[in-house]
């Protein structure tokens, strides 16, 4: 975990966004991760995405669990308060905190151990409860700091870099979220960041539980040609379902695609999410059709990647609970506490 | 003091048969009577099927310790009538269904059989209706029986079932079959019965996790996240069922959030990321649970994230025995996790100490920015308890500890969350959200320096564990001091106990000063120890702690956090699962006062200073 600080040097001619910000004002720390290592690639999206969506950073709260993914927000959006909690816990954190606060904006990072194995059932009840936050796995089928051991999302045929097999058959972590609620699913790729982008920032806006699998190669343990999870098999294999643009509230809409085509999905917010499908077989707002594409491209051997699944009217944890809509940490104590008098009566149902 | 006003009625009942509303009704009425009533539920980790046992201790001073030894059996369940014949004390009752015939061996014993089930099969027509009622034709005839005030009795149906009042009249019509049989068929009213007490009429009877429940509501918690586990369930449901009721906004919004969670890990990690973003939090939990929480409690503790967990303790190892009472947890909690850990806890001994020690532990989480963990258990937690009534003092100002807002950041030099400015060891912390550019940092288990930035220089990290051992020194100034009774002033015997033992306790010393033995006591309410703890225990020569675990848990932290040498320290264990008793208390010390020489000599210097 870094702790060196980049030198605050800002060219005066850097582009600003409409807080007056630039792109150097969302970073963070150094990166300690390998050089190559598809996370930086993330952290660099997340920090255009928050430049693009003109996000106050501080209204953000970033949280991770264990391992390089989840070391990876000290490395961007140094303005927001961060956690990095215990191994496979941090949907939890996440949980309690967005129960506090409900109206930050929550971004958990997590890695394929960190989520598919340890935290495998802190992830699914998350997406069950409708926790409104962002959640991007970092998905490289490895335990890169213990040094390449195989985890719950590498798939059978993928081998390790001594060329040991694996023996189990991969977790698809999309699958599992369109089926366990997450009302927002895609699938991306760390080096391709005009896919990336749009959809961070779509899932920031999301107004639900917003699942990104990112698939993130691990250039020391699991880059190499019998790995499903390399920069080159990716690259080769990919298989983009559609196009997303995500168009803030208020801006006008340039990009033009054919009519039938292109899926528009209003935000909460009032901005727009325009989806141009390069496959007309399956519709990403109908779950059936999402998770039969998504089996049938896997033995295909493809990666799908896009936004694969979107629930328009997700109602989160808070809507579910009846929560009132000031912040619970915010309610001030002469409503919270009721009194002597109410004390008194609640006695008398005791005598 | 007459034996009539000091009696144990005992029921013996198959669970799930429907008999603890009815064996609630008695023991309520009773208390309402004015009288001393001690109920103790004694029930299986069951739903439907096995023995379960409920016991009624009532006495005119109103005592609040179990007593052993029978005086009323009501005998329900065939597949224990042998042991719990055998329970009753010579020239007690046993009070039986007599629809079949039964033959009992004790001759010194008065038996009293009632054809119940043949009495309600007559009257009752569904199945169900016929095993119900039968538990409330048995306190029928124990209202004639005992004389009890039977308007007092029926009052008590009429407040059970409200909002279902087409049961109050077959219920009112069993009590009355039990009454008129009991009046017709035997002498009543038995020389053991009850008169009306002086009783307080502000008393409550209420169980710990209830009054716990409320306290976590005034002290203005508003998230609790909890799984399932007894004997700490019903602290959690209570909490929700008093909030939905008291925490609506104007558009009957909740101001609360009460989320049952996947696991105790989950459970927890809410509460920290609760507590993390200044909402006041809590959990409720037993030793299990406890086990599970470890890891994240080290987090708490290392990050310095406020939070209340409720340790509701039952009999361990293990699953142990889930449905009995210990404090066997409390080595477990004082370490929570791996690592140099120490945790603050708190130590109630009834339920109005419940409502209190929460609402306070609160108070205590915020300012000390660290887990607070309330250690309660099943005698207090589920039975229910006749205590004196909850008091809120309107006046009271909750203390949010050192956050520091916007207004505080842009005035500030420097920030460092980790930074002892006070020297108090307690830091500054800010909330997510509160400031543009300001105040922002990262919470992590990882060592870390006085800025929260990552750090494998060792130095910076035994700084940082000197500076919260500072601050455990701070929390043993402002935990709650412990309660000292003296029995004799010059005493150099002493007990030293904590939680649920002290009923017990305190009848014990006046069983033992009627033997002449004097003992001063000292119930801890808090870990860490303050410095009363320590001054109690130069004052005395030999001292009993009471407790219920086998490995004199407390003594050891006693020895090992407040320097008390061992051989002062007397261990008096129980952990058969059962709520003290006088007796057992004052059997153990008075066997060691008469035959351990060290005591003896302690004995004479107290003579002497006398």
């Amino acid at each position: 975990m870094t702790y060196m600080k980049k030198p605050l040097v800002k060219h005066p001619d850097l582009p600003k966004n409409e807080l007056g910000l630039t792109r150097r004002d969302y970073e963070g720390l150094v990166s300690t991760l390998c050089a190559g290592c598809g996370h930086d690639s993330i952290s660099a999206a997340i920090i255009e995405a928050c430049f693009e969506l003109d996000l106050p950073a501080h209204r953000l709260a970033k949280l991770s669990g264990i391992g390089c993914s989840s070391k990876t927000p000290t490395y961007f959006l140094n303005r927001s308060h961060g956690f990095n909690s215990v191994h496979g816990r941090m949907p939890s954190i996440a949980t309690g905190a967005n129960l506090a606060n409900r109206d930050l904006i929550y971004l958990g990072v997590s890695g394929d151990g960190d989520t598919a194995s340890i935290g495998l059932g802190q992830f699914c009840h998350a997406m069950r409860r409708r926790i409104n936050m962002a959640y991007i796995v970092e998905n490289n089928g490895t335990y890169g700091l213990t040094k390449g051991q195989f985890s719950a999302t590498n798939d059978k045929v993928s081998k390790s870099k001594k060329g040991e097999a694996n023996l189990f058959e991969a977790f698809d972590l999309c699958t599992l979220a369109i089926q366990l609620g997450a009302g927002f699913v895609g699938r991306s790729f760390s080096g391709d960041k005009g896919q990336l982008v749009p959809l961070i920032k779509a899932a920031l806006r999301y107004n639900g539980f917003a699942f990104l699998d990112i698939i993130s190669p691990c250039v020391t343990f699991n880059d190499h040609d019998a790995s499903t999870k390399s920069y080159g098999h990716v690259r080769t294999h990919n298989e983009t379902m559609g196009r997303l643009d995500f168009v803030p509230k208020m801006q006008e809409i340039t990009a033009q695609y054919d009519e039938g085509e292109t899926v528009s999905v209003p935000m909460h917010d009032g901005s727009l999410m325009r989806l141009h499908k390069l496959d007309d077989e399956y519709d990403p707002r109908d779950a059936d059709s999402a998770l039969a594409t998504l089996r049938k491209r896997y033995e295909r051997g493809q990666v799908v990647t896009g936004l694969l699944y979107i629930d328009e009217d997700e109602a989160d944890l808070h809507a579910l609970l009846n929560t009132t809509q000031e912040p619970l940490n915010a309610v001030s104590m002469d409503k919270l506490c009721p009194g002597n008098a109410v004390l008194q009566k609640i006695n008398k149902s005791f005598r | 003091m007459k034996r009539s006003f000091d009696f144990v009625v005992k029921f013996a009942n198959v669970n799930g048969s429907g008999s603890a509303s009815a064996n609630l009704l008695f023991a309520k009425s009773l208390f309402r009577m004015g009288l001393g009533v001690v109920p103790k539920n004694i029930f299986p980790s069951n739903i439907q099927g096995l023995p379960t046992w409920y016991e009624v201790r009532v006495t005119q001073t109103g005592r609040a310790a179990r007593r052993d030894g029978v005086d009323i059996m009501v005998a329900m369940n065939a597949q224990t009538y042998s042991q719990d014949v055998a329970e009753i004390n010579p020239g007690g009752f046993l009070i039986y269904d007599s629809s079949l015939p039964r033959a009992f061996s004790r001759q010194d014993i008065t038996i009293l059989g009632i054809p119940i089930a043949r009495m309600c099969a007559e009257v009752y027509e569904r199945p169900r209706e016929r095993q119900l009622f039968k538990n409330v034709v048995y306190v029928g005839a124990l209202t004639a029986l005992l004389d009890m005030d039977f308007s007092v009795v029926k009052q008590g149906v009429h407040d059970r079932f409200k909002g279902k009042e087409h049961l109050i009249r077959p219920n009112v019509k069993a009590l009355e079959m039990g009454r008129k049989y009991a009046q017709k068929h035997f002498d009543c009213p038995l020389p053991i019965r009850v008169k009306k007490g002086r009783g307080d009429s502000d008393r409550i009877m209420i169980t710990g996790n209830e009054a716990a429940a409320l306290g976590c509501l005034y002290a203005g918690a508003t998230v609790c996240a909890w799984y399932p586990i007894t004997p700490s369930t019903s602290l959690a449901e209570a909490f929700e069922k008093h909030a939905k009721r008291l925490r609506l906004d104007k558009d009957d919004k909740r101001q609360v959030a009460v989320v049952q969670a996947e696991d105790e890990l989950a459970a927890i990690g809410m509460v920290i990321g609760s507590g993390w973003n200044g909402a006041r939090a809590f959990t409720s939990t037993s030793g299990p649970g406890i086990s599970l929480m470890a890891e994240f409690i080290g987090l708490a503790y290392f990050a310095e994230v406020p939070l209340v967990l409720f340790d509701v303790q039952r009999g361990g190892p293990s699953t142990g025995m889930p449905t009995r009472t210990q404090q066997s947890d409390i080595t477990a909690c004082a370490y929570a996790s791996h690592g140099d850990t120490k945790q603050v806890l708190l130590f109630p001994a009834d339920p109005k100490e419940c409502f209190e020690l929460s609402a306070e532990a609160f108070d205590l989480a915020e300012r000390l920015q660290t887990p607070v963990i309330v250690m309660s258990d099943l005698d207090i937690g589920m039975n229910e308890w006749v205590t004196k009534p909850l008091e809120w003092n309107d006046a009271r100002v909750h203390d949010r500890g050192k956050i520091m807002t916007a207004e505080m950041l842009d005035k500030a030099q420097h920030f460092g969350r980790y930074w002892d400015v006070d020297g108090d060891g307690i830091p500054y912390r800010t909330l997510p959200g509160t400031h543009p550019t300001k105040g922002a940092f990262f919470t992590r288990g990882s060592s870390h320096d006085a800025f929260a930035a990552y750090t494998e220089d060792g130095r910076i990290n035994a700084e940082n564990l000197d500076r919260l051992t500072r601050k455990f020194a701070t929390a043993a100034q402002v935990v709650p001091k412990p309660v000292i009774r003296k029995s004799g002033r010059t005493s150099k015997l002493g007990i030293i106990n904590f939680g649920s033992t002290e009923p017990a306790v305190r009848e014990a010393v006046e069983l033992l000063a009627r033997e002449g033995y004097k003992l001063n006591t000292m119930r801890l309410r808090a870990f860490p120890f303050g410095k009363q703890v320590s001054r109690f225990a130069e004052q005395h020569e030999r001292i009993f702690v009471v407790e219920q675990n086998r490995d004199a848990q407390m003594r050891s932290l006693l020895m090992t956090e407040a320097g008390i040498p061992g051989e002062k320290l007397v261990p008096v264990l129980n952990y058969d699962g059962m709520p003290l008793t006088a007796e057992w208390v004052r059997q153990q010390i008075e066997a060691v006062i008469e035959t351990d020489k060290s005591v003896a000599k302690a004995m004479r210097l107290s003579m002497r200073a006398m």
